[in-house]
């Protein structure tokens, strides 16, 4: 019967995708090293020894940058350009020393002062757009600031 | 000046390579080679000198070695290809062996990587820029390479302005390509040199020279009268001051100050103080 004797199927059949998705990992590796053999053995080559490429320690530059110091190009002298008197102090400094700082902005305002705004602020726009009706529901705290209520008054069914 | 040029006769006629390290700040001339540190103990004069032996010998902690401008790389060696002193520099930092180069004088430039130069616009074709540089072509500046230029916003540049910029590509088989930013996009400095002053040439050695950090000739300079210079690593030098007859003075004075002893220079500068 067809069950008993295995039908013989090509090498091709067998090198299709959905063939290979029951295999083990060993065989498609097996299969993968039998196709790279066959696709070396087709591609030309060059019959020459092999050149062990020596690493060379010297590295050519033509640049005089690395070699001198040398300062920035522009310079003003007594004020004659002021912007270019601020650029000498910046890339002559940069120069000298590698590392730039950051520098820390100073803020105006203390993150707890923004922290407390940003909460009152709901309250501020959210009065803006309430109807008269709702405006009840902004009472102002003894600071000052406004502290939205958060219970909405719902139509309440009657119980009877 | 004959003593050197003797010595560096003597040693071609011997033909054989010197020590890197000997000879410092001594002329050397094209075609010499020279041995870095860690090979002129294997070549060392033969056998006369004890050397203490080493348990590995094969291995040599090689030390990364940059030849500068003048010196090319020949198998292990430095070839010298200019004639000039040869001089060296510690590395500040990591990677050791620090930098070989030849300080030599010469009045044309070639495009270098990196450089700034002054360059005058030739010409405007389409979306870039020909720009002058002194060297064996003119370079290319795209009209996008300056600070704050999108293709609505184009910079104000017309032929015969004077261009402060740096090289991007710059080597023996591309046109050299400029531009007016740097590598964050900011301008520092770069771009269109103002209206008015002068522009001359100059020796390359010289603007190196005025570039040092510590040039007493700028420093003495900067404290005639108020004044702006750029320069430009291809020879060019670009000078404004209040009027014409102080800026041709400052052209004058720093073309001349190449070949004047320091007691000659004090001398002009004190007599200018006194006008």
């Amino acid at each position: 019967m067809a069950a008993e004797r295995k039908t013989k199927l090509s090498k091709n059949l067998l090198r299709m995708k959905f063939m290979q998705r029951g295999l083990d990992s060993e065989t498609k590796k097996q299969l993968e090293e039998e196709e790279k053999k066959i696709i070396s053995e087709e591609h030309w080559y060059l019959d020459l020894p092999e050149l062990k490429e020596k690493e060379s320690f010297i590295i050519e530059e033509q640049s005089f940058l690395l070699c001198e110091d040398l300062l920035y190009g522009r310079m003003s002298f007594r004020g004659f350009n002021p912007e270019v008197e601020k650029l000498m102090l910046q890339m002559n400094a940069k120069h000298k020393a590698e590392e730039v700082e950051d520098e820390t902005v100073e803020l105006d305002v203390s993150d707890e002062e923004m922290a407390r705004r940003y909460e009152t602020l709901v309250g501020t726009i959210g009065k803006k757009f309430a109807r008269k009706r709702d405006h009840a529901n902004y009472e102002e705290d003894e600071n000052g600031d406004i502290t939205p209520i958060k219970a909405k008054k719902m139509f309440l069914m009657p119980q009877d | 000046m004959a003593e050197p040029a003797s010595v560096a006769a003597e040693s071609l006629a011997g033909s054989r390579a010197r020590a890197a390290r000997t000879v410092l700040g001594q002329v050397v001339l094209p075609g010499e080679e020279l041995l870095l540190p860690e090979q002129e103990d294997a070549e060392g004069p033969g056998g006369a000198v004890e050397r203490p032996l080493s348990l590995n010998a094969g291995a040599r902690s090689r030390v990364r070695v940059v030849c500068g401008p003048g010196l090319r790389r020949c198998g292990d060696r430095l070839l010298v290809t200019k004639c000039g002193r040869l001089r060296h520099k510690e590395p500040g930092s990591g990677s050791g062996g620090g930098v070989y180069w030849v300080d030599s004088q010469q009045k044309r430039y070639v495009p270098v990587k990196g450089d700034h130069v002054i360059g005058i616009v030739t010409a405007k074709s389409g979306d870039i820029f020909k720009v002058d540089v002194g060297g064996s072509e003119p370079a290319s500046l795209s009209y996008l390479s300056f600070e704050g230029a999108t293709k609505r916003n184009r910079p104000n540049v017309q032929v015969g302005d004077l261009i402060y910029g740096q090289f991007v590509v710059a080597n023996k088989d591309m046109e050299p390509e400029m531009v007016c930013i740097d590598s964050c996009g900011r301008a520092n400095g770069m771009g269109v040199i103002g209206q008015d002053g002068l522009l001359f040439k100059v020796t390359l050695g010289l603007i190196r020279k005025l570039l040092a950090p510590d040039c007493e000739i700028i420093q003495e300079v900067g404290k005639l009268y108020p004044l702006e210079i750029v320069f430009g690593m291809n020879g060019r030098i670009w000078v404004k001051a209040k009027t014409i007859q102080q800026t041709l003075i400052l052209a004058n004075i720093l073309e001349a100050c190449e070949h004047m002893t320091s007691d000659q220079r004090k001398q002009i500068f004190s007599r200018l103080a006194e006008s």
